[in-house]
């Protein structure tokens, strides 16, 4: 990636004012995709990984807010947009696709209504022109008899099914970037690779780059170029998908991914990272990982760790720190 | 209930061909012999649980005057129709197979908790219908079961304690004190800590709740404990804790699992057998390893090919067709035929029997042919 970044994420910090005081759920938090890359975004529930894929599309819910940092798309800044400005980013530049397709959709249109509305919204067609391209894009995400399933109600398909209407409606007006939160966790593992395998295909093919959150980290090994896992409201770690999977460079990494059964390997115990994720309320000072740490120093519990270079990964722990290990 | 006579369905003929003589097994108490008939059997030969040819189907039926005005007739959906295996003593038997499968349902059955339409369910050979005679009280206390969801399986209003000790006061003469006792015991055992005791299911993070519930399930000493999908709401890392917690209990209590699951990497880690289902039936049960190195039936290569592996990256796959297909009009002859690959003119009209192929049992048409190795 010799060119500037498509997405580029500087030191974002989202915040939610409660009465207990502010809570930071996002912190800190920067990382950038190119052009045409997939970015896997992993961690565990209330990691924030979610929270970072709707400050992007600009649909934080109130009353949490983006109270520090830069959102940039192909280098322009668009967390400060207003509400007008960015409704015309979001589906002309941005496409999303979430876990649960039955929300995605309007139950009271039918699909081709809805994907001939974003296409006229975005691009210069008229309706007749749009719904011509409506049925294409939806016979191109594998769903038999579109001509004829572009008039049927959300309802009357299966979940498969409608994640790929959702797909389709994703990629209606070319956006350059899709976020993809949880796209398969409502499905069934036979349809989840189907629709692993159509998102690979149809990003492919329009040259869009993915943002892919997740919490499976089978899916991410097997269509991201790169990870980034996070932890707290933090990347701890980012880097090439198959070093931070088969050689994590983060003590917390390194736990999450030997948590996971696979099928290769017998084990008798998984590796067991005691404790569970802290509350927000009571993030541990220094490294939020330290309470839990196999090898934590006294260092870990003041000082907070940035992201250091570790070997082709970035990690965000003092472990890596040049300085002192040289 | 329902008015209905239950009509044994003619495709069950197969079933209760291969099974030789359900009714036997039944008067006595006797362990039952030991080359019992293939399905699913694979030479357990006193297991604690038997089960013959099973099915429960749901009457879903519109209003009994409105189905009467249109003149259609009732609708039944087979949720599991006609499913036959043994578990034994101490071993983790897995159910695998994509939702709507009937996974969950016969994990119900297994507990008494739905009745069965037609078969037999033997545990420790006594009919599990004995559960509601009178002195069956004990077949209850025997069978224990977790639930998927542990914000739903925990009554938010009592104290964690009081929740722990319902099954010894259902089941047990024990004392308020003796009560106390033990709960702290079963509480350390899941690795919490005693003064747990006096706190509400809230207060607890999923994982956390997910030990309650397992505490409660072993409070009265169970031998088999029906799990379903016990992880599948809970994040990996705490996932590893539970699951590692369950094989430490089996190893130390001798519990003997039924361990539901649509996660075949999870499978893979806890089962010594696995059974594969597909609407209603079960299509293989073999070991674990034979299942997963040398999977037979199509489905379950096709579930084998679709997970998506950590060490897989770049790995061409064959492309899975299809979905599964409306429980309430399933397909004729081998439900699987519409997205199998290898299905010929035999498969779309008769319903293949279980054979034994090597290690596993699998209801294969092909495989039966020599088709498919």
């Amino acid at each position: 990636m010799s060119t500037a970044p498509l997405l580029e994420v500087r030191n974002l910090c989202v915040e939610f004012p409660s009465r207990r005081g502010t809570l930071r759920a996002l912190n800190d938090v920067s990382f950038s995709i190119g052009a045409g890359e997939v970015l896997g975004v992993v961690g565990e529930s209330g990691a924030g990984k979610s929270l970072t894929g709707a400050s992007i599309i600009g649909l934080l819910e109130p009353p949490g807010r983006v109270a520090s940092g830069e959102i940039l798309l192909a280098g322009r800044r668009i967390d400060n947009l207003s509400d007008d400005e960015m409704r015309r980013v979001r589906g002309r530049e941005i496409g999303a696709v979430f876990q649960d397709p039955l929300t995605s959709l309007n139950p009271l249109y039918t699909v081709g209504h809805q994907l001939a509305e974003t296409i006229v919204t975005h691009l210069p067609m008229t309706w007749a022109q749009a719904r011509n391209r409506a049925v294409e894009l939806l016979a191109s995400t594998g769903i038999p008899a579109a001509r004829e399933r572009i008039d049927h109600y959300p309802h009357q398909f299966s979940g498969g099914m409608r994640q790929r209407v959702v797909i389709a409606l994703a990629l209606a007006a070319e956006p350059k970037l899709i976020v993809a939160d949880e796209p398969t966790t409502a499905l069934d593992v036979s349809i989840q690779a189907q629709i692993i395998e159509l998102l690979k295909k149809l990003c492919r093919e329009h040259g869009a780059s993915v943002m892919l959150i997740t919490h499976d980290m089978g899916v991410i090994a097997e269509t991201a170029d790169r990870v980034a896992v996070m932890y707290a409201g933090r990347v701890v770690e980012i880097g090439p998908v198959s070093q931070v999977i088969h050689h994590p460079a983060h003590p917390y990494s390194a736990g999450l991914m030997g948590s996971i059964p696979t099928l290769d390997r017998h084990v008798q115990r998984l590796v067991q990272i005691d404790g569970s994720m802290p509350r927000l309320t009571a993030i541990p000072p220094g490294c939020a990982f330290n309470p839990r740490c196999s090898q934590r120093m006294e260092r870990c519990t003041r000082e907070r760790p940035e992201l250091l270079p570790a070997g082709p990964t970035q990690a965000a722990c003092w472990l890596h720190d040049q300085e002192v290990t040289a | 209930m329902s008015e209905k006579p239950i009509v044994l369905d003619p495709t069950s003929d197969d079933v209760a061909a291969v099974v030789a003589d359900p009714t036997v097994v039944r008067a006595t108490d006797a362990p039952a012999p030991a080359d019992h008939g293939p399905i699913g059997t694979a030479a357990v030969a006193h297991p604690l649980v038997r089960v013959e040819d099973a099915a429960r189907w749901f009457d879903v039926s519109p209003p009994w005057l409105e189905r009467v005005l249109a003149r259609r007739p009732r609708i039944d959906l087979r949720a599991v129709d006609g499913v036959s295996f043994d578990i034994a003593r101490g071993e983790t038997f897995a159910l695998v197979g994509e939702s709507g499968c009937g996974k969950s349902t016969v994990a119900r059955m297994l507990v008494g908790l739905y009745g069965l339409t037609r078969g037999t369910i033997l545990f420790d050979g006594q009919p599990l219908e004995n559960m509601n005679k009178p002195g069956g009280r004990d077949i209850r206390r025997r069978l224990q079961m977790i639930f998927q969801d542990p914000y739903a399986s925990l009554n938010p209003r009592w104290r964690v304690g009081r929740i722990i000790a319902e099954p010894l006061l259902t089941h047990t003469k024990m004392t308020p004190g003796e009560r106390v006792a033990r709960v702290s015991e079963l509480l350390k055992q899941v690795g919490l800590d005693p003064a747990d005791q006096q706190r509400y299911p809230h207060q607890f993070s999923g994982g956390q709740r997910q030990r309650i519930s397992i505490a409660r399930a072993l409070a009265v000493q169970p031998d088999l404990l029906v799990c379903d999908e016990p992880t599948s709401a809970l994040d990996v890392s705490v996932q590893a804790q539970v699951l590692n917690l369950m094989k430490d209990l089996q190893r130390s209590l001798g519990l003997t699992y039924v361990f539901i699951s649509h996660n075949l990497a999870v499978v893979h880690h806890v089962a010594d057998r696995v059974a594969v289902m597909y609407l209603g039936r079960i299509v293989e049960v073999a070991p674990r390893d034979a299942l997963f190195e040398r999977p037979r039936h199509p489905y379950t290569r096709m579930l084998l090919e679709a997970i998506p592996d950590m060490h897989g990256e770049g790995r061409a796959r064959t492309r899975v067709a299809g979905e599964v297909p409306n429980p309430l009009n399933p397909p004729s002859g081998c439900t699987f035929h519409p997205r199998c690959p290898h299905a010929n003119d035999r498969c779309r009209v008769e319903p293949p029997k279980s054979i034994v192929a090597g290690l596993n049992v699998v209801a294969c048409h092909g495989v039966e042919e020599g088709r498919l190795d």
